[in-house]
Protein backbone atom coordinates (compact mmCIF):
# COMPACT_ATOMS: atom_id res chain seq x y z
CA UNK A 1 0.00 0.00 0.00
CA UNK A 2 1.34 3.68 -0.77
CA UNK A 3 1.97 5.76 2.13
CA UNK A 4 1.08 8.94 0.36
CA UNK A 5 -1.23 10.64 2.74
CA UNK A 6 -4.19 11.36 0.92
CA UNK A 7 -5.41 15.40 1.16
CA UNK A 8 -8.68 16.48 2.59
CA UNK A 9 -11.09 19.20 2.77
CA UNK A 10 -10.07 19.80 6.25
CA UNK A 11 -6.56 20.04 5.07
CA UNK A 12 -5.45 17.61 7.96
CA UNK A 13 -3.04 15.16 7.24
CA UNK A 14 -3.67 11.41 9.04
CA UNK A 15 -2.34 8.34 8.13
CA UNK A 16 -3.94 5.08 9.05
CA UNK A 17 -2.15 4.31 11.93
CA UNK A 18 -3.03 7.57 13.53
CA UNK A 19 -6.42 7.31 12.73
CA UNK A 20 -6.98 3.62 14.47
CA UNK A 21 -5.09 4.72 17.46
CA UNK A 22 -7.34 8.14 17.26
CA UNK A 23 -10.57 6.50 17.02
CA UNK A 24 -9.59 3.45 19.85
CA UNK A 25 -9.14 6.61 22.58
CA UNK A 26 -11.83 7.79 21.42
CA UNK A 27 -14.07 5.26 22.14
CA UNK A 28 -12.39 4.68 24.94
CA UNK A 29 -13.20 8.28 26.08
CA UNK A 30 -16.32 8.17 25.10
CA UNK A 31 -16.72 5.09 27.56
CA UNK A 32 -15.47 6.73 30.65
CA UNK A 33 -18.30 9.27 31.67
CA UNK A 34 -20.60 6.19 30.97
CA UNK A 35 -18.28 4.21 33.62
CA UNK A 36 -18.01 7.46 35.86
CA UNK A 37 -22.48 7.51 36.07
CA UNK A 38 -22.79 4.16 35.45
CA UNK A 39 -24.24 3.68 39.31
CA UNK A 40 -27.84 1.11 39.07
CA UNK A 41 -30.16 4.17 38.25
CA UNK A 42 -28.33 5.42 35.29
CA UNK A 43 -28.54 2.22 33.55
CA UNK A 44 -32.04 0.96 34.67
CA UNK A 45 -33.47 4.11 32.86
CA UNK A 46 -32.00 3.58 30.25
CA UNK A 47 -32.72 0.11 30.06
CA UNK A 48 -36.57 0.43 31.19
CA UNK A 49 -38.99 -1.13 29.35
CA UNK A 50 -41.97 0.19 27.57
CA UNK A 51 -44.89 1.50 29.95
CA UNK A 52 -47.43 -0.98 29.24
CA UNK A 53 -44.87 -4.10 28.76
CA UNK A 54 -43.85 -3.64 32.23
CA UNK A 55 -45.45 -6.40 34.88
CA UNK A 56 -46.75 -4.72 38.09
CA UNK A 57 -43.45 -5.84 39.94
CA UNK A 58 -41.45 -3.67 37.09
CA UNK A 59 -43.64 -0.96 37.32
CA UNK A 60 -43.38 -0.81 41.18
CA UNK A 61 -39.56 -1.22 40.97
CA UNK A 62 -39.40 1.92 38.35
CA UNK A 63 -42.35 4.23 40.24
CA UNK A 64 -39.23 3.34 43.76
CA UNK A 65 -36.76 4.85 41.16
CA UNK A 66 -38.32 7.97 40.28
CA UNK A 67 -39.71 8.52 43.83
CA UNK A 68 -35.70 8.20 45.47
CA UNK A 69 -34.30 10.23 42.70
CA UNK A 70 -37.43 13.33 42.26
CA UNK A 71 -37.18 12.95 46.38
CA UNK A 72 -33.29 13.69 46.15
CA UNK A 73 -33.50 16.19 43.57
CA UNK A 74 -35.85 18.44 44.86
CA UNK A 75 -35.61 18.33 48.54
CA UNK A 76 -39.10 16.84 49.41
CA UNK A 77 -40.70 13.67 49.39
CA UNK A 78 -42.35 13.24 46.17
CA UNK A 79 -44.96 10.14 45.03
CA UNK A 80 -44.47 8.75 42.07
CA UNK A 81 -48.34 6.87 41.39
CA UNK A 82 -49.59 5.12 37.95
CA UNK A 83 -52.84 4.67 39.06
CA UNK A 84 -54.98 2.46 36.76
CA UNK A 85 -58.05 3.28 35.03
CA UNK A 86 -61.39 2.74 36.43
CA UNK A 87 -63.26 0.31 34.87
CA UNK A 88 -66.52 1.78 33.36
CA UNK A 89 -65.31 4.93 33.27
CA UNK A 90 -64.88 7.23 30.59
CA UNK A 91 -63.63 11.00 30.84
CA UNK A 92 -65.01 13.65 29.46
CA UNK A 93 -65.17 17.30 29.71
CA UNK A 94 -67.69 20.36 29.24
CA UNK A 95 -66.88 24.30 29.26
CA UNK A 96 -69.59 26.78 28.86
CA UNK A 97 -68.56 29.56 26.73
CA UNK A 98 -70.93 31.74 27.84
CA UNK A 99 -69.71 31.62 31.08
CA UNK A 100 -66.39 31.89 30.40
CA UNK A 101 -64.47 35.50 31.54
CA UNK A 102 -61.17 34.37 30.16
CA UNK A 103 -59.40 35.59 33.78
CA UNK A 104 -56.72 32.59 33.38
CA UNK A 105 -57.44 31.06 36.53
CA UNK A 106 -57.49 27.47 34.84
CA UNK A 107 -54.04 28.04 33.41
CA UNK A 108 -51.80 28.83 36.18
CA UNK A 109 -53.96 26.07 38.33
CA UNK A 110 -53.15 23.89 35.75
CA UNK A 111 -49.05 25.14 35.37
CA UNK A 112 -48.94 24.34 39.72
CA UNK A 113 -50.74 20.81 40.22
CA UNK A 114 -49.14 19.81 36.74
CA UNK A 115 -45.59 21.38 37.20
CA UNK A 116 -45.12 22.27 34.21
CA UNK A 117 -41.79 24.60 33.74
CA UNK A 118 -41.76 27.92 34.60
CA UNK A 119 -39.05 29.82 32.22
CA UNK A 120 -39.17 28.22 29.91
CA UNK A 121 -42.86 28.67 30.19
CA UNK A 122 -44.61 25.92 29.07
CA UNK A 123 -48.76 26.57 29.46
CA UNK A 124 -50.83 23.40 28.99
CA UNK A 125 -54.17 25.73 28.62
CA UNK A 126 -53.97 28.56 25.92
CA UNK A 127 -57.44 31.08 26.33
CA UNK A 128 -58.39 32.39 22.93
CA UNK A 129 -60.02 35.95 22.55
CA UNK A 130 -62.61 36.42 19.88
CA UNK A 131 -64.41 39.75 19.30
CA UNK A 132 -68.33 39.09 19.49
CA UNK A 133 -69.94 38.85 15.53
CA UNK A 134 -66.98 38.07 14.17
CA UNK A 135 -65.81 34.53 12.13
CA UNK A 136 -64.55 32.94 15.24
CA UNK A 137 -63.92 29.47 14.10
CA UNK A 138 -61.17 31.37 12.36
CA UNK A 139 -58.72 30.14 15.03
CA UNK A 140 -55.47 31.71 13.49
CA UNK A 141 -56.61 34.97 13.97
CA UNK A 142 -57.85 35.09 17.56
CA UNK A 143 -56.16 36.56 20.31
CA UNK A 144 -53.96 34.28 23.04
CA UNK A 145 -51.91 37.25 24.47
CA UNK A 146 -54.61 39.98 25.36
CA UNK A 147 -53.54 42.13 29.13
CA UNK A 148 -56.68 43.95 29.90
CA UNK A 149 -57.00 45.61 33.51
CA UNK A 150 -59.96 44.07 33.87
CA UNK A 151 -61.97 40.74 31.84
CA UNK A 152 -64.45 39.76 30.76
CA UNK A 153 -63.91 43.16 28.14
CA UNK A 154 -67.24 44.16 26.25
CA UNK A 155 -67.61 42.83 23.04
CA UNK A 156 -65.63 39.84 23.42
CA UNK A 157 -65.65 36.23 24.13
CA UNK A 158 -63.20 34.06 25.41
CA UNK A 159 -62.40 30.19 24.55
CA UNK A 160 -60.16 27.96 26.81
CA UNK A 161 -58.55 25.28 24.49
CA UNK A 162 -56.37 22.56 25.93
CA UNK A 163 -56.22 18.58 25.02
CA UNK A 164 -59.22 17.44 23.92
CA UNK A 165 -58.48 13.65 24.67
CA UNK A 166 -59.88 12.73 21.32
CA UNK A 167 -61.33 9.35 20.54
CA UNK A 168 -59.36 8.90 17.47
CA UNK A 169 -56.27 10.69 18.20
CA UNK A 170 -53.54 12.08 15.62
CA UNK A 171 -50.97 12.13 17.78
CA UNK A 172 -51.16 8.77 18.71
CA UNK A 173 -50.85 7.77 15.38
CA UNK A 174 -47.99 9.74 14.57
CA UNK A 175 -45.79 8.65 17.06
CA UNK A 176 -42.59 6.50 16.11
CA UNK A 177 -42.25 4.74 19.29
CA UNK A 178 -45.63 4.27 20.56
CA UNK A 179 -44.88 6.60 23.75
CA UNK A 180 -48.02 8.18 23.58
CA UNK A 181 -51.49 6.28 23.69
CA UNK A 182 -55.19 6.47 25.12
CA UNK A 183 -55.56 5.08 28.34
CA UNK A 184 -58.76 2.77 28.79
CA UNK A 185 -60.79 5.90 30.79
CA UNK A 186 -60.26 7.80 27.67
CA UNK A 187 -57.21 10.11 28.67
CA UNK A 188 -54.15 10.36 26.34
CA UNK A 189 -50.82 10.28 27.83
CA UNK A 190 -47.44 10.01 27.16
CA UNK A 191 -44.26 8.02 28.41
CA UNK A 192 -41.56 10.83 29.06
CA UNK A 193 -39.12 7.87 29.00
CA UNK A 194 -39.97 6.81 25.54
CA UNK A 195 -40.96 9.83 24.11
CA UNK A 196 -37.53 11.02 21.83
CA UNK A 197 -38.60 14.38 21.39
CA UNK A 198 -39.36 14.41 17.26
CA UNK A 199 -42.51 16.15 17.77
CA UNK A 200 -44.68 14.66 14.98
CA UNK A 201 -47.43 14.04 17.66
CA UNK A 202 -47.24 18.17 18.05
CA UNK A 203 -47.80 18.42 14.02
CA UNK A 204 -50.12 15.89 14.38
CA UNK A 205 -52.61 17.46 16.71
CA UNK A 206 -55.24 20.09 15.34
CA UNK A 207 -55.29 21.51 18.57
CA UNK A 208 -51.97 22.77 19.74
CA UNK A 209 -52.58 21.08 22.60
CA UNK A 210 -48.70 19.74 23.00
CA UNK A 211 -45.83 21.19 24.69
CA UNK A 212 -42.28 20.75 24.19
CA UNK A 213 -39.30 21.25 26.67
CA UNK A 214 -37.00 23.00 25.10
CA UNK A 215 -34.89 22.89 28.03
CA UNK A 216 -34.46 21.08 31.15
CA UNK A 217 -38.30 22.21 33.00
CA UNK A 218 -37.79 24.80 35.64
CA UNK A 219 -39.51 24.21 38.82
CA UNK A 220 -39.19 25.86 41.95
CA UNK A 221 -38.96 22.74 44.12
CA UNK A 222 -40.61 24.90 46.84
CA UNK A 223 -43.67 24.69 44.13
CA UNK A 224 -42.97 21.09 42.72
CA UNK A 225 -46.72 19.61 43.44
CA UNK A 226 -45.36 15.89 45.37
CA UNK A 227 -48.26 13.97 44.62
CA UNK A 228 -47.64 12.59 40.94
CA UNK A 229 -48.77 10.07 38.18
CA UNK A 230 -46.25 8.34 36.31
CA UNK A 231 -47.98 9.08 32.94
CA UNK A 232 -48.93 12.74 34.02
CA UNK A 233 -47.34 15.73 36.10
CA UNK A 234 -43.91 13.45 37.28
CA UNK A 235 -41.29 15.98 36.61
CA UNK A 236 -40.17 16.02 32.79
CA UNK A 237 -37.34 15.37 30.92
CA UNK A 238 -35.47 17.91 28.37
CA UNK A 239 -37.06 17.28 25.07
CA UNK A 240 -39.74 15.52 25.35
CA UNK A 241 -43.40 16.53 24.70
CA UNK A 242 -46.25 16.79 27.53
CA UNK A 243 -49.97 17.55 27.41
CA UNK A 244 -53.19 17.79 29.47
CA UNK A 245 -53.63 14.55 30.80
CA UNK A 246 -57.28 15.80 32.68
CA UNK A 247 -55.26 16.19 35.95
CA UNK A 248 -54.52 11.86 35.80
CA UNK A 249 -53.32 11.97 39.30
CA UNK A 250 -56.30 13.66 40.37
CA UNK A 251 -59.07 12.40 38.34
CA UNK A 252 -58.14 8.48 39.05
CA UNK A 253 -58.33 9.39 42.65
CA UNK A 254 -62.12 10.35 42.09
CA UNK A 255 -61.19 14.32 42.14
CA UNK A 256 -61.95 17.08 39.78
CA UNK A 257 -59.49 17.99 37.78
CA UNK A 258 -57.82 21.26 38.89
CA UNK A 259 -59.07 23.56 36.48
CA UNK A 260 -62.38 22.98 36.99
CA UNK A 261 -61.88 23.37 40.86
CA UNK A 262 -60.47 26.65 40.55
CA UNK A 263 -62.58 28.35 37.66
CA UNK A 264 -64.19 31.43 39.45
CA UNK A 265 -67.39 31.52 37.15
CA UNK A 266 -67.59 27.34 37.36
CA UNK A 267 -67.62 27.27 33.02
CA UNK A 268 -66.17 24.10 33.21
CA UNK A 269 -67.43 20.53 33.98
CA UNK A 270 -66.21 17.24 33.66
CA UNK A 271 -67.67 13.54 34.50
CA UNK A 272 -68.04 10.13 33.21
CA UNK A 273 -69.64 9.96 29.97
CA UNK A 274 -70.57 6.40 30.18
CA UNK A 275 -72.68 7.32 33.85
CA UNK A 276 -76.14 8.40 32.96
CA UNK A 277 -76.35 10.59 35.97
CA UNK A 278 -73.00 12.30 35.49
CA UNK A 279 -72.68 15.99 34.76
CA UNK A 280 -70.84 15.98 31.69
CA UNK A 281 -73.91 13.60 30.30
CA UNK A 282 -76.48 16.46 31.50
CA UNK A 283 -74.72 18.81 29.32
CA UNK A 284 -74.66 16.81 26.12
CA UNK A 285 -78.06 15.95 26.54
CA UNK A 286 -79.40 19.19 27.68
CA UNK A 287 -76.75 21.92 26.40
CA UNK A 288 -76.29 22.88 22.38
CA UNK A 289 -72.34 21.27 22.84
CA UNK A 290 -69.93 21.10 20.04
CA UNK A 291 -66.66 19.79 19.03
CA UNK A 292 -63.45 21.91 17.99
CA UNK A 293 -62.85 20.87 14.74
CA UNK A 294 -65.25 18.08 14.53
CA UNK A 295 -64.84 17.73 11.02
CA UNK A 296 -61.21 16.27 11.49
CA UNK A 297 -63.20 13.14 12.67
CA UNK A 298 -60.83 13.45 16.08
CA UNK A 299 -63.78 12.63 18.05
CA UNK A 300 -62.71 15.10 20.93
CA UNK A 301 -64.22 14.00 24.56
CA UNK A 302 -64.17 17.68 24.74
CA UNK A 303 -67.32 19.52 24.74
CA UNK A 304 -67.89 23.30 24.77
CA UNK A 305 -71.47 24.27 24.99
CA UNK A 306 -73.76 27.50 25.20
CA UNK A 307 -75.73 27.21 29.22
CA UNK A 308 -77.74 30.16 27.94
CA UNK B 1 -111.89 -23.85 49.07
CA UNK B 2 -112.09 -22.88 53.57
CA UNK B 3 -108.31 -22.93 53.28
CA UNK B 4 -108.45 -20.43 50.47
CA UNK B 5 -110.31 -18.22 52.63
CA UNK B 6 -107.98 -17.80 55.47
CA UNK B 7 -104.98 -17.46 53.68
CA UNK B 8 -106.49 -14.46 51.46
CA UNK B 9 -107.15 -12.27 55.21
CA UNK B 10 -103.27 -12.92 56.09
CA UNK B 11 -102.27 -12.22 52.27
CA UNK B 12 -103.89 -8.46 52.81
CA UNK B 13 -102.73 -8.38 55.93
CA UNK B 14 -98.85 -8.79 55.04
CA UNK B 15 -99.57 -6.63 52.04
CA UNK B 16 -100.65 -4.08 54.33
CA UNK B 17 -97.19 -4.60 56.97
CA UNK B 18 -95.35 -3.54 53.35
CA UNK B 19 -97.48 -1.06 52.12
CA UNK B 20 -97.88 1.08 55.34
CA UNK B 21 -94.31 2.13 55.51
CA UNK B 22 -93.90 3.74 52.00
CA UNK B 23 -97.26 5.65 52.55
CA UNK B 24 -96.00 7.44 55.71
CA UNK B 25 -92.70 7.58 53.66
CA UNK B 26 -93.89 9.65 50.91
CA UNK B 27 -96.30 12.01 52.86
CA UNK B 28 -93.11 12.51 54.79
CA UNK B 29 -91.43 13.36 51.38
CA UNK B 30 -94.14 16.27 50.58
CA UNK B 31 -94.04 18.06 53.71
CA UNK B 32 -91.96 20.90 53.33
CA UNK B 33 -92.83 23.04 55.90
CA UNK B 34 -90.28 21.10 58.10
CA UNK B 35 -87.45 23.44 58.02
CA UNK B 36 -85.32 21.61 60.48
CA UNK B 37 -82.46 23.62 62.60
CA UNK B 38 -79.51 21.61 61.57
CA UNK B 39 -76.74 24.04 61.58
CA UNK B 40 -74.49 20.88 59.45
CA UNK B 41 -72.88 22.00 56.83
CA UNK B 42 -74.48 18.32 55.15
CA UNK B 43 -77.79 18.76 53.15
CA UNK B 44 -79.71 15.89 52.68
CA UNK B 45 -81.74 17.24 49.76
CA UNK B 46 -83.27 13.29 49.34
CA UNK B 47 -85.68 13.60 51.93
CA UNK B 48 -86.85 17.64 51.68
CA UNK B 49 -86.57 17.66 48.08
CA UNK B 50 -86.62 15.06 46.22
CA UNK B 51 -84.76 16.38 43.04
CA UNK B 52 -82.35 17.86 44.57
CA UNK B 53 -79.19 15.56 45.08
CA UNK B 54 -77.61 15.21 48.93
CA UNK B 55 -75.17 17.83 48.61
CA UNK B 56 -72.67 19.99 50.80
CA UNK B 57 -73.10 23.52 50.89
CA UNK B 58 -70.50 25.89 53.23
CA UNK B 59 -72.75 28.40 55.18
CA UNK B 60 -74.36 31.19 54.06
CA UNK B 61 -71.27 34.16 53.45
CA UNK B 62 -73.11 36.41 55.78
CA UNK B 63 -71.08 40.21 56.85
CA UNK B 64 -69.34 39.50 60.15
CA UNK B 65 -71.79 40.37 62.87
CA UNK B 66 -75.10 40.69 60.99
CA UNK B 67 -76.94 37.50 61.67
CA UNK B 68 -79.14 36.24 63.56
CA UNK B 69 -81.21 39.61 61.85
CA UNK B 70 -83.11 39.10 65.14
CA UNK B 71 -80.27 40.13 67.34
CA UNK B 72 -81.52 44.02 66.01
CA UNK B 73 -84.69 44.09 64.70
CA UNK B 74 -86.38 41.84 67.87
CA UNK B 75 -86.90 45.23 69.69
CA UNK B 76 -88.02 47.20 65.90
CA UNK B 77 -91.56 47.27 64.94
CA UNK B 78 -91.77 46.11 61.20
CA UNK B 79 -92.41 48.76 58.98
CA UNK B 80 -93.23 47.11 55.78
CA UNK B 81 -93.35 50.56 53.52
CA UNK B 82 -91.65 50.60 50.45
CA UNK B 83 -89.29 53.21 51.22
CA UNK B 84 -85.15 54.25 50.62
CA UNK B 85 -83.46 52.98 53.73
CA UNK B 86 -82.20 56.04 55.83
CA UNK B 87 -80.86 54.27 59.42
CA UNK B 88 -79.08 51.34 58.52
CA UNK B 89 -78.38 48.96 55.59
CA UNK B 90 -77.84 52.57 53.10
CA UNK B 91 -74.77 50.52 52.06
CA UNK B 92 -77.30 47.61 50.17
CA UNK B 93 -77.64 49.30 46.78
CA UNK B 94 -80.26 47.05 45.39
CA UNK B 95 -79.59 46.26 41.52
CA UNK B 96 -81.33 43.21 40.90
CA UNK B 97 -84.69 42.89 39.12
CA UNK B 98 -84.54 46.47 38.52
CA UNK B 99 -86.66 49.14 40.50
CA UNK B 100 -89.43 46.40 40.75
CA UNK B 101 -87.94 44.56 43.74
CA UNK B 102 -87.12 45.53 47.43
CA UNK B 103 -85.98 44.22 50.58
CA UNK B 104 -89.19 42.52 51.71
CA UNK B 105 -89.96 40.57 48.39
CA UNK B 106 -87.03 37.73 50.01
CA UNK B 107 -86.86 38.56 53.62
CA UNK B 108 -89.47 38.65 55.85
CA UNK B 109 -90.73 41.38 58.20
CA UNK B 110 -91.96 39.15 60.94
CA UNK B 111 -89.29 36.43 61.44
CA UNK B 112 -86.24 38.28 60.80
CA UNK B 113 -84.47 35.30 60.49
CA UNK B 114 -85.90 34.05 58.05
CA UNK B 115 -86.68 34.25 54.57
CA UNK B 116 -90.34 33.85 52.44
CA UNK B 117 -91.10 32.39 49.37
CA UNK B 118 -93.51 34.00 47.08
CA UNK B 119 -95.69 31.84 49.03
CA UNK B 120 -95.32 33.14 52.09
CA UNK B 121 -93.25 29.71 53.03
CA UNK B 122 -90.32 30.46 55.61
CA UNK B 123 -87.49 29.34 54.24
CA UNK B 124 -84.09 29.62 55.71
CA UNK B 125 -81.07 31.41 54.70
CA UNK B 126 -78.95 28.24 54.27
CA UNK B 127 -81.74 26.93 51.47
CA UNK B 128 -81.86 30.23 49.48
CA UNK B 129 -81.86 28.53 46.32
CA UNK B 130 -85.15 27.52 46.98
CA UNK B 131 -85.72 32.00 46.96
CA UNK B 132 -83.65 32.14 43.70
CA UNK B 133 -85.00 28.94 41.92
CA UNK B 134 -88.37 30.87 41.96
CA UNK B 135 -87.94 33.41 39.07
CA UNK B 136 -84.32 31.81 37.85
CA UNK B 137 -85.80 28.45 37.10
CA UNK B 138 -83.38 27.08 34.42
CA UNK B 139 -80.64 27.97 36.17
CA UNK B 140 -82.05 26.07 39.38
CA UNK B 141 -82.38 23.03 37.29
CA UNK B 142 -79.31 23.38 36.00
CA UNK B 143 -77.67 24.09 39.68
CA UNK B 144 -79.50 20.78 41.14
CA UNK B 145 -78.29 18.81 37.91
CA UNK B 146 -74.30 19.90 39.16
CA UNK B 147 -73.82 22.31 35.77
CA UNK B 148 -74.78 25.69 36.73
CA UNK B 149 -72.16 26.76 39.24
CA UNK B 150 -68.80 25.61 40.28
CA UNK B 151 -68.37 21.79 41.73
CA UNK B 152 -65.34 20.61 43.97
CA UNK B 153 -64.65 17.71 45.57
CA UNK B 154 -65.17 14.13 43.83
CA UNK B 155 -66.71 14.04 40.61
CA UNK B 156 -68.34 10.47 41.61
CA UNK B 157 -68.85 10.89 45.26
CA UNK B 158 -69.17 13.79 47.72
CA UNK B 159 -69.39 17.20 45.92
CA UNK B 160 -69.32 20.04 47.43
CA UNK B 161 -71.72 22.64 45.93
CA UNK B 162 -72.49 26.17 46.60
CA UNK B 163 -75.55 28.38 47.65
CA UNK B 164 -76.39 31.45 44.44
CA UNK B 165 -75.41 33.38 47.30
CA UNK B 166 -71.73 32.24 47.38
CA UNK B 167 -70.99 34.08 43.70
CA UNK B 168 -73.72 36.20 42.91
CA UNK B 169 -74.27 38.83 45.46
CA UNK B 170 -78.35 38.80 46.20
CA UNK B 171 -78.50 42.16 46.01
CA UNK B 172 -76.41 43.03 42.83
CA UNK B 173 -76.42 39.61 41.08
CA UNK B 174 -73.93 40.55 37.95
CA UNK B 175 -70.38 39.59 38.55
CA UNK B 176 -67.80 42.12 38.97
CA UNK B 177 -65.09 41.77 36.18
CA UNK B 178 -61.69 40.44 37.82
CA UNK B 179 -57.89 41.42 36.92
CA UNK B 180 -56.60 38.52 34.36
CA UNK B 181 -53.57 36.81 35.31
CA UNK B 182 -50.36 37.40 33.05
CA UNK B 183 -50.66 36.35 29.33
CA UNK B 184 -48.13 33.74 28.11
CA UNK B 185 -44.40 34.88 27.00
CA UNK B 186 -44.44 35.23 23.23
CA UNK B 187 -42.04 33.55 21.40
CA UNK B 188 -40.11 36.12 20.32
CA UNK B 189 -39.75 37.16 23.51
CA UNK B 190 -38.26 33.76 25.17
CA UNK B 191 -34.28 33.70 25.45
Amino acid sequence: MSKKIRNNPLGIKLNRRNFIKGSAMGLAASALPLTKKADASFLDVFFQKHFREMSKQEIQEVLDRFEKTYSEEYGKKVSVKATPAIPGVLFGYGLDLSRCIGCRRCVYACVGENNQSRDPQIHWITVLRFKNGEKWVDLENSESYYNPAEVPEPDHFYMPVQCQQCENPPCVRACPTQATWKEPDGIVVVDYNWCIGCRYCMAACPYGARHFNWSKPNIPPDELNPETHYLGNRPRYNGVVEKCTFCIQRTRAGKYPACVEVCPVGARKFGNLLDPASEIRYCIENKRVFRLKEDLNTYPKFYYFFAT
Amino acid sequence: MRRGSAVLPIFILITWILVLPVIALDSGNTDHQDTSNNTDTVYKGGSQNPDIPDFFVPPPPFSEGIFPCSGCHKEMKPNKQRRKLEMFHQDIELKHAGPQQWCLDCHNADDRDKLHLIDGRLIDFKESYLLCGQCHGTNFRDWKAGVHGKRTGEWNGKKLYRLCVHCHNPHQPRFKPLAPKPPPVRPEDIK
